[in-house]
Order: C-alpha cells, then structure tokens, then sequence
C-alpha cells in the first residue's frame, strides 16, 4: 500500500537536494537539480514524468536507502506527486 | 443454416478458477455472473471504451460487451484528440472505468460492486465466431489512423494457439501490461477466457509490487511482462517465489537480460512477436534459438518486397512490417524493425504519424521526430524532435503535443532550431538528425 505522509513532515534526511540530484542523474535530464520546484508536479506539465521515469527513479532509491517502494497500481503513485512528497516518503520509510 | 459459435470460455467447471483476486479465486460462475450484471447495467450503444485499471474488472467488461453484442474500442493513447476522433467515428460511445477517474469526455459507467452469488451452474454463451468484439487502431504508414476488426474467432484461436505453445492452463499469470493493448489483452486476458489460464486482477507496478502478486497467487505461475520492467525487477533484488515461465514482448529482449532472467528467476523465458494488425504471431525462447516460431495454424509467405501473413487466427492477408526471413514452413528471423513504427513501453505509432501532430501545431513551421541509437541495457529508448517554432517555449510546445499524443512519446530532448537539416530533396537524413543531439552527459550517466 501508498503511504503518503502529510506534507508537514519534517525534511529530515535525506535532503530535498540529495533526491533532486537521483532524479537529474537517474533520467539524465538537462536541467540542474536546484532547478526542480519541490512543490510542482513530477508529471505531465510539471516535470513531465511518466512511470517509465518513475522505476528508474525507483530502483536507484531502492539501491541508495534500501527501501522498497509500493503501490496499488500504476495511477496510485501519489508518492511521485512532487519532490517534497517523494523526499518525505522516502525519509518516513527510512525511519520506520 | 447453422451459425458458428465459440462458448465466451472455455474454463471446463463451474468452479474453474477464471482469475485470481485480493480476496482469492474467481470461479467460472462468480465470472459469469458479473458478466450478467453488468451487461444487464449497460445503457444503449454498441460501443465502449473500456479503462477500468482493474484486469478482472476489464475481463468482466470485455464479456459484458461481447455477450451484448457490443464492440470494446481499444485505442493506443486516450490523449484528448484521440478521444474526440473515436467520439466523432462511433457517437454512440462510452466508457467503463472502475474508480480511477479520468478526464474523458465522454459519458461514463463505474464499474459495479458485485452482487452475492445465488445461481450456480450458470450457462456459458455461445458467441458467434464472426462477431467483432474489438477495434484496435494503427496509424498508419501515412499517418492517418487505421481501425482494425477483430472477431471472436480470430482472438480465441489466437489465445489457445499461446496456451499451448506456453502450456499456460493451469497456471496463475501475473500481468505487469495493460489489458487494453494487444499483448496484455492476448497474453493476459484472452488466454484466461481461453487457454485455461487465470490473470491476477491487479497490475504491479514496483518490484517490491511484482514480487507481492506473484506470492498472493498459487503455483503454477507465470510472469507477463516487458523488457524494461523484466530488468527493473533483477536490478532490484527482491525476493521472488517461484516462477513457472516468464513471457516478455513490446521491446527487443538482448540476450545478456535473457539470460539474467532465466538464472536468476529459475524459469524460461518466452518472447511473443506480433503487430497490431496480425494480432501475437510468433514465439521464441531467446536463450535457445533465434528463429521465431509461428503460433497455430498462422503461415508466411512472400509478397512484393516484403512478407504477408496469413492463416490461422490472423485476419485476412496482413503485411509485415519488418525486415524478416522464414527458415521453414513455421519458422523465420527478425532482421530488422520498420524504422517508421515506434513501440515505447508496449505503446504503438509511426513517426508519419507523430510528424503530423507536431506539424499540425499552431506557431509550428517545421518539425520531425526521430529515434535516436538504442539505449543499452534494455533501457527504454526516447524519442526526439527537433522544430522550428520561434513563438514557443519548449513548455507551450509540449504541453500543446500533450493534447495528441501519449506522454511516453513527448521528445526527449526537444531540439528548437532555425532549420531543420533537409537536404536538397528536402528530406532528413538521419545523420544530420542525429547531429542535432547534445552530447550525452558523461558525468552523469
């Protein structure tokens, strides 16, 4: 199942730069990390990512902090909502 | 005169398990039973398009169609154009969604929460060979979307011929594909209604996902998937239970992933060749040989420059589209891909296709797509364009193409440029192309 934790969790580690720096390096795209909006959407006119981008991301992650992410299908990948959701994400479950 | 008829399954009991939910099996009755259901709920018009995410909530709204006599529309992308296209072409359409609501204009039916099982020992319709229960879409080699009929005959000939060449009865597949495009609705769902196999109703996605599915299922079971998701998944070291076969197809398989697969997950490997128009027509174990081998009664033979298909359950006498050579009656090698057909992510279209969207874009002078040289590894490989559009932004331009076309075809990356470098018969070769590229960042790959 999806988690989403609230998105007044605290940006403990990792940090909103560290997961923005995955993302650039993963998908190599051409724009720096600071340059991602950690609020703007990772799809459609946001970033732009589809669920091809979403394992790629995912498997280095998985790598990186040693969690397994979870959905209930591919159109319940909220987690990948922005970069703040995903960072949280990944800091919840590393804490867990 | 007598009509044709094939039973909407072939599951031999009752109690056959048809499909495989959270909750556990499926019967052949609870089956059908949700098929009357949902056909007696179904308003008037012949046709439907059929999103539900669910792969059980989709069997039961294929059969629902099929036994009203109803056609399920099978598109390649529900970007909005293409939905206005369908809505022009069958006005009386509709579609059927299970809770995952998109913004479709059309008129919708959710999906319904099932009923108790009273009967048992319900009947099996009997659907006549000739009825077209499907419409898929190519677009084209000019660029002007085709629609393709596929009968009921057609497709249960063509899940038993993949049921006995995988010796899937019996067995459990885990889907990580779509119902809605060919492979997934052959190689998932047919072969439940047909073939003897039972699909589980969800669709993972991560892993972590994948390896949950295939452990909430019984043994015998079997893996349908892709490529790209088949090297996600050994990258990602996750426990798996045991696998009985691994079907892979959408993508060009190398041998190196082939292989990893089989050693790692203990099973063969089989790949499926097939096309939109033929419908799957070949297998191949890849570790063991590189000739193709045709599915049932489905025979080549040369036409012209290139091959036709025919026979079995293919439908009438269909080109093929790549470069191939038959090495017998039944078999043939794949020596190249028709450059003009794109498949990412088991999605289908032509570049004739894609051009004309682009172009077509207002503020658009000149554009092209292209595929730049394969990734390796079995990375998904993206398309590209370059255009010649000053009063864009790369973001207005993709946000423009977004209306047309699927998100996986957005170029990556979008090249803006004064000129496209046409030649003096105006056409791009593709080294010129290619020389638009950036250089690929060698830090950060």
């Amino acid at each position: 199942m999806t988690t989403t934790p609230p998105d007044s969790t605290q940006d403990t580690t990792p940090s909103l730069a560290e997961v923005a720096e995955i993302i650039v390096t993963a998908l190599n795209l051409e724009m720096s990390p600071a340059e991602i909006d950690p609020d703007a959407s990772l799809f459609g006119d946001g970033l732009g990512l589809d669920s091809i981008d979403i394992l790629e991301i995912a498997l280095v992650i998985s790598k990186r902090y040693g969690i397994q992410l979870r959905a209930d299908s591919e159109d319940n990948t909220s987690i990948f909502r922005s970069l703040r959701s995903l960072t949280n994400y990944v800091a919840s479950q590393k804490a867990a | 005169m007598s009509i044709s008829t094939q039973p909407l399954t072939d599951h031999p009991a009752p109690d056959s398990v048809l499909a495989w939910q959270p909750d556990g099996p499926v019967s052949r009755d609870r089956f059908l039973a949700d098929v009357n259901q949902l056909a007696d709920l179904l308003p008037a018009g012949r046709h439907i398009l059929n999103i539900c995410q669910n792969r059980y909530h989709f069997l039961v709204g294929l059969a629902a169609a099929i036994v009203t006599g109803r056609i399920s529309l099978l598109p390649s992308t529900l970007a909005p154009e293409a939905i206005a296209r369908l809505r022009s072409e069958t006005p009386d359409l509709l579609y059927l969604h299970d809770g995952h609501a998109d913004t479709i204009d059309l008129p919708g039916l959710a999906f319904p929460a099932p009923l108790p099982l009273t009967d048992r020992n319900l009947p099996v319709p009997g659907i006549p060979t000739d009825q077209v229960v499907a419409h898929v879409y190519t677009s084209g080699s000019t660029g002007i979307p085709l629609t393709h009929q596929k009968t009921w005959g057609a497709l249960v000939s063509s899940a038993r011929a993949e049921a006995e060449r995988l010796g899937a009865r019996g067995h459990a597949l885990v889907g990580t594909v779509p119902p809605q495009h060919m492979y997934g609705l052959e190689s998932t769902v047919l072969i439940s209604l047909h073939g003897g196999a039972a699909a589980w109703s969800g669709r993972p996605f991560y892993p972590a996902d994948i390896a949950a599915a295939l452990a909430a299922v019984p043994a015998p079971r079997a893996l349908v998937t892709t490529p790209f998701h088949l090297r996600t998944l050994l990258d990602a070291d996750v426990f798996m239970p045991p696998i009985d076969f691994i079907l892979s197809a959408t993508a060009p398989l190398s041998e190196e992933l082939a292989t990893r697969a089989e050693a790692t997950l203990g099973a063969p490997l089989h790949e499926i060749y097939g096309s939109t128009e033929t419908g799957q027509l070949a297998s191949r174990r890849a570790t063991a040989t590189r000739a193709w081998h045709l599915l049932g009664d489905a025979r080549l033979r040369p036409d012209g420059d290139g091959h036709v298909a025919s026979g079995g359950h293919v439908e009438g006498i269909v080109p093929i589209n790549d470069v191939i050579e038959p090495t017998d009656e039944h078999h043939f090698l794949l020596h190249g891909r028709n450059a003009d057909l794109i498949n990412i992510a088991g999605k289908r279209t032509s570049l004739a296709w894609l051009n004309q969207q682009l172009t077509g874009l207002p503020g658009v002078h000149d554009g092209a797509f292209f595929m730049p040289d394969e990734e390796p590894d079995d990375h998904v490989t993206r398309l590209c364009a370059c255009v010649v559009a000053p009063s864009h932004t790369a973001k207005s331009l993709l946000n423009a193409l977004r209306t047309r076309i699927d998100p996986v075809f957005l170029p990556r990356p979008l090249i803006f440029t004064d000129k496209l470098p046409r030649n003096a018969a105006s056409k791009l070769p593709r080294a010129g192309l290619l020389a638009l590229l950036p250089p690929k960042d060698k830090a950060g790959a």
